[in-house]
């Protein structure tokens, strides 16, 4: 990433048509602002990879994050849940604000975070377990359900990720047996079964057919109700047939946010009208 | 026909430098392998007379006397069984902090670098390492001692093993465990030591092997014994020991076991290889 380019860009062009909801609550079209991002800078080490990102997340909407490979759109997804925190010289400087509460803060307490904000990722990654176990696991970690509970609470989720009817006979497989679509869809049904507030997802189809990437995004449409959606993704059909508001980004910032009809139909940044049309990236 | 005629001439070339280079090949290979079968072929030979039931159930004897390897056999499983169950944990918990824990720590690539140097220390040092700190103070020769000097020799193997396997898990599942809440010591315990687990066992049965022949350690420290003992404060007989006792002397009955012996040791080390790359191979597939 030059940071000598990105400071050349102009400021972020947010689209007239929404304009950012600066407290709790709704606003007249009954959006809720579940996470706000503001000022947000991100390093990894010396050099900065997000630079003044500002945009919110509305609940029971989903979020798209769009821009060529390297923009950050997924340095950004990774920041709502803390995973930058695994791993060493990486900070982000900033507010970002989950129902009001500081995300950012060195007394956030992680785990519980990311109990309420999933993640699904790029490639499926279920553990070496049943897949029985692959969502019993995280349940048990949070709450304390008798036998019966535990196993309703396990059908429920794996009927949320449409994927019930093809592993209902063989809870006890291992995870890894499934095929690529399947195991993606236990992803999210560990995902689901733990009940966070917010589903990040970290370009969940970029490893799956496209019959698998259909479901996919069905099931995405249908798990806004309950949840706050936030994906990232390549893929600019999908973007546009998944989300609600979408951002698109270009080196380390965010270019432009609006709803996404606006953004794929009038643009009004030149890049945004670039990338969309298949000018670059 | 002309352009085919000047590639063929190159080709030509070519092609006999292959066929000398893959003879050459062969022929290391051959020289490799054939004293390896020559080993194999003279310890089976000399070794598989001796081997019979009363090999198993008598003391070594005296010269000229009849008897068994029994006291050395259980000296040896004592010490390995002690050695191991000393170095197993302390090595997955020193592989688990270089691999888990302290990843990006400047302590970790210090450990690794001493454990690397302790993975080829001589492993005479270790034994007179050991004579120094147990057997001196204590004024005695010990199975205790002898467990401990071959306890050392299986860290650095268990620890470099086990900190090579969690590498191998791949990181995007310790993020997936992460992004569910789990804490760091349920992502260790629950997901990379499962996901790990084939290639941790496959180090310490690899480390078993390993001191299953070791001898110079064991003379400072068990030394050796003529007797039945399961005193761990006492010297104690070890197969190494034995082998070593017994084919350097000049009775034909004592070379005889001491061949005996080397066949024994060299049957289980050969086991515990196949179960550990039976064990590496089911992994892979999996």
């Amino acid at each position: 990433m030059s940071s000598e380019r990105a400071n050349a860009t102009s400021p972020v062009a947010l689209s007239v048509s929404i304009p950012l909801v600066r407290h709790m609550g709704g606003d007249a079209r009954g959006l809720t602002e579940k996470v706000s991002i503001r000022n947000l800078d991100f390093f990894y080490g010396a050099s900065r990879a997000l630079q003044g990102i500002s945009l919110p997340l509305y609940a029971n909407k989903a979020t798209a994050f769009i821009g060529p490979s390297g923009c950050g759109k997924s340095t950004l997804l990774r920041i709502l849940n803390r995973m930058y925190d695994l791993y060493p010289n990486q900070r982000a400087t900033g507010e970002v604000t989950f129902d009001g509460e500081d995300v950012l803060s060195p007394k956030q307490d992680l785990n519980l975070l990311r109990s309420r904000i999933g993640m699904v990722f790029q490639k499926p990654t279920p553990f070496p377990m049943s897949i029985y176990e692959n969502i019993a696991f995280g349940v048990r970690l949070y709450e304390k359900l008798s036998r019966n509970e535990l196993t309703s609470r396990v059908e429920s989720a794996l009927r949320r990720a449409a994927l019930w009817e093809e592993v209902k006979d063989k809870l006890s497989a291992n995870g890894l047996s499934l095929s690529g679509g399947q195991q993606q869809r236990l992803c999210i049904a560990r995902t689901v079964a733990v009940k966070p507030e917010v589903i990040l997802f970290d370009e969940p189809c970029s490893a799956l057919d496209p019959i698998s990437t259909a479901k996919i995004e069905e099931l995405i449409d249908e798990l806004k109700r309950d949840y706050t959606i936030v994906i990232v993704t390549h893929n600019m059909q999908q973007a546009a047939r998944v989300s609600d508001f979408t951002a698109f980004m270009y080196l380390g910032s965010l270019v432009e946010f609006g709803p996404t009809q606006t953004i794929f139909t009038s643009p009004s940044d030149q890049r945004t009208q670039d990338y969309i049309t298949g000018r670059f990236g | 026909m002309a352009t085919a005629t000047t590639t063929n001439k190159l080709y030509a070339r070519r092609r006999r430098r292959n066929g000398l280079m893959t003879v050459l090949a062969y022929l290391a290979a051959l020289f490799g392998v054939g004293w390896l079968v020559l080993i194999l072929g003279v310890l089976l030979w000399e070794g598989f007379n001796g081997v019979s039931l009363q090999v198993f159930t008598e003391m070594t004897p005296p010269p000229g006397g009849t008897g068994g390897l029994l006291n050395p056999i259980v000296g040896s499983l004592i010490m390995t069984a002690l050695a191991v169950a000393i170095g197993t944990p302390v090595g997955i918990l020193a592989g688990t902090y270089m691999a888990e824990y302290g990843r990006y720590a400047r302590l970790s690539s210090i450990v690794r670098f001493i454990n690397d140097i302790l993975l080829s220390a001589p492993s005479i040092v270790i034994g007179l390492f050991i004579y120094e700190v147990m057997v001196a103070p204590l004024g005695h020769f010990s199975g205790l001692a002898g467990a401990v000097a071959l306890a050392v020799i299986v860290i650095p193997v268990v620890v470099r093993t086990t900190e090579d396997m969690l590498l191998l898990v791949p990181n995007a599942l310790r993020e997936a465990a992460a992004a569910l809440g789990l804490p760091r010591a349920y992502i260790v315990r629950r997901i990379a030591y499962r996901a790990a687990r084939a290639g941790i066992v496959t180090g310490v049965l690899l480390a078993i092997a390993r001191i299953s022949g070791e001898t110079a350690p064991l003379l400072f420290t068990a030394l050796n014994n003529q007797f039945w003992s399961t005193d761990l404060g006492a010297p104690m007989a070890s197969l190494p020991a034995v082998i070593f006792q017994f084919a350097l002397s000049p009775y034909a009955d004592w070379q005889s076991l001491a061949w005996t012996g080397a066949l024994i040791i060299t049957v289980t080390v050969l086991a515990l290889s196949i179960i550990a790359r039976a064990l590496t191979a089911s992994r892979k597939t999996s």
